[in-house]
């Protein structure tokens, strides 16, 4: 007995011992080097399923819960969660979330017609925006561009969205039901669904930088940040070179639009000089 | 001494680079190399962890485990070693610099299970360094680490931008990278 003893001390004591020093030493850290996190973002936190999947868009649970009370995050955005994780996170952050009720129609984020977007090629292929990106990505040299066939057109049950004389798909928005057939189908995804009530829009669905997007199209996003600066409300940010609207901030005071160099927030610069000048 | 100190240094960078000729620590190699920025803020994590890292487990191996006759245990040891220091690298960062600690986000606590990191202690033993050696061999690891990430992640950067076909979009294209970086890396066997 006496003989196997050292064999089991020895090892046991010495991984014990230096657990116990580095815990001690963890456990006083933790507490120097402590950081104070909003009581909410535990909370939310502590409602997520805490899979840390990443299905959200953000690193991990605690990356979510973070940018949901930040307001950069819908509070639906939890994939794992569903409707009965975001009434959760929603009662936690105090938003309602039954954003469902409001109307939504569909967008389409691009304004790059034959005049402004160049083009790598003339297409002659079947006439199918999903078939054109086959080669090359389309026709446009941005690879972000409505192609302008015309399948969100074709799709559409509501005769809603129609590719007009530009080759740009423009959405009805009287006859719109957001049904998000056309969102789904677009093979460039510069379709969105938006708040119907909301009057300012980045038209611009490119996410390069300025430099990529200025030889390809003249009214491309070019994330100069033009648009913060003018914003009073801080409802409008440049996210991967592509500016982005909060519509939970934005008043629609047009002051990014004004100020944006490459007219590219929907209403454009022209009409709305020519609303003033009828007023 | 120092000849041969620098031949270490050399060698852990270049000849034996840890991701692209070890192959050791892929995962935060592919994982966070999609921007120059937290490659780099990557880069110096793992170089704080493995530096300190390679000095503690010496220390550890040398002062505990030897004169116990547990040299058996090192695996393991350095396991608890290395744990408990990522953990307290992570507090500090994110303390001191809570804009890196959001970029690494969710990579950081992998550096715990990093077999880069163990490896480099496991490396030191194996090699009989002494402690300057050894620290030497985990800095060097490290920096060569972070040149292999941060080329590596340039390479994805331009990559984001390129026309790929339809087939080779995304990881595919971005593994041929990494193997065509380690090709290149071989050109340097012959150094020392």
């Amino acid at each position: 007995m006496s003989g196997i003893l050292p064999y089991l001390i020895f090892p046991l004591a010495s991984l014990g011992g230096m657990g116990l020093v580095f815990g001690i030493v963890l456990a006083y850290a933790s507490k120097k080097f402590e950081v104070q996190v909003d009581q909410k973002e535990v909370e939310v936190r502590n409602a997520l399923p805490g899979a840390n999947c990443g299905a959200c868009g953000y690193p991990g649970c605690d990356g979510f819960a973070h940018a949901a009370l930040m307001g950069d995050a819908p509070i639906d955005g939890c994939k794992v969660g569903g409707p009965s994780v975001a009434k959760k996170v929603g009662a936690i952050i105090g938003v309602r979330t039954d954003v469902s009720s409001k109307k939504m129609v569909a967008f389409v984020k691009c304004n790059g017609t034959r005049k402004n977007a160049s083009e790598k090629y003339k297409y002659f292929g079947i006439d199918d925006c999903r078939s054109a990106v086959q080669y090359q990505e389309g026709s446009k040299d941005c690879r972000f561009g409505c192609l302008g066939l015309g399948t969100c057109e074709k799709l559409c049950p509501f005769d809603a969205i129609h590719v007009n004389g530009d080759g740009i798909a423009i959405v009805d928005e009287g006859k719109c039901t957001g049904c998000g057939i056309c969102v789904d189908a677009c093979p460039k995804n510069i379709i969105e669904l938006v708040d119907a009530e909301s009057k300012t829009r980045v038209i611009c669905s490119n996410i390069h930088r300025g430099k990529d997007v200025r030889p390809v199209c003249t009214v491309g996003c070019i994330g100069c940040k033009a648009c913060e600066r003018a914003c009073n409300y801080d409802a409008i940010h440049v996210i991967n070179d592509l500016a982005k609207i909060d519509y939970e901030k934005c008043t629609s005071c047009m002051a990014c639009v004004e100020k944006c160099p490459t007219d590219s927030i929907y209403p454009f610069k022209s009409s709305l000089i020519a609303n003033k000048t009828n007023v | 001494m120092l000849t041969k100190l620098i031949l270490i240094l050399i060698s852990s960078i270049l000849v034996n680079n840890f991701v692209l000729v070890r192959f050791l620590g892929e995962c935060p190699f592919l994982g966070v190399s999609k921007k120059i920025e937290t490659a780099l803020g990557m880069g110096i994590a793992v170089t704080f962890v493995m530096t300190i890292a390679s000095a503690f487990a010496y220390i550890v191996y040398n002062m505990i485990l030897v004169p116990l006759g547990l040299s058996y245990l090192e695996t393991i040891a350095f396991i608890l070693v290395i744990a408990s220091l990522v953990q307290f690298v992570e507090m500090v960062i994110k303390k001191s610099s809570p804009a890196l600690h959001q970029a690494l986000g969710i990579y950081l606590p992998l550096i715990t299970t990093n077999c880069a990191v163990l490896g480099v202690a496991l490396l030191n033993v194996q090699e009989n360094y002494n402690f300057i050696e050894a620290v030497v061999n985990g800095f060097g690891s490290a920096v060569g680490f972070t040149l292999a990430i941060v080329l590596y992640a340039g390479i994805r950067e331009r990559l984001e931008l390129a026309p790929i076909s339809k087939v080779l979009e995304g990881f595919p294209i971005a593994l041929i990278g990494a193997g065509l970086m380690s090709i290149a890396f071989l050109g340097f066997q012959g150094l020392i």
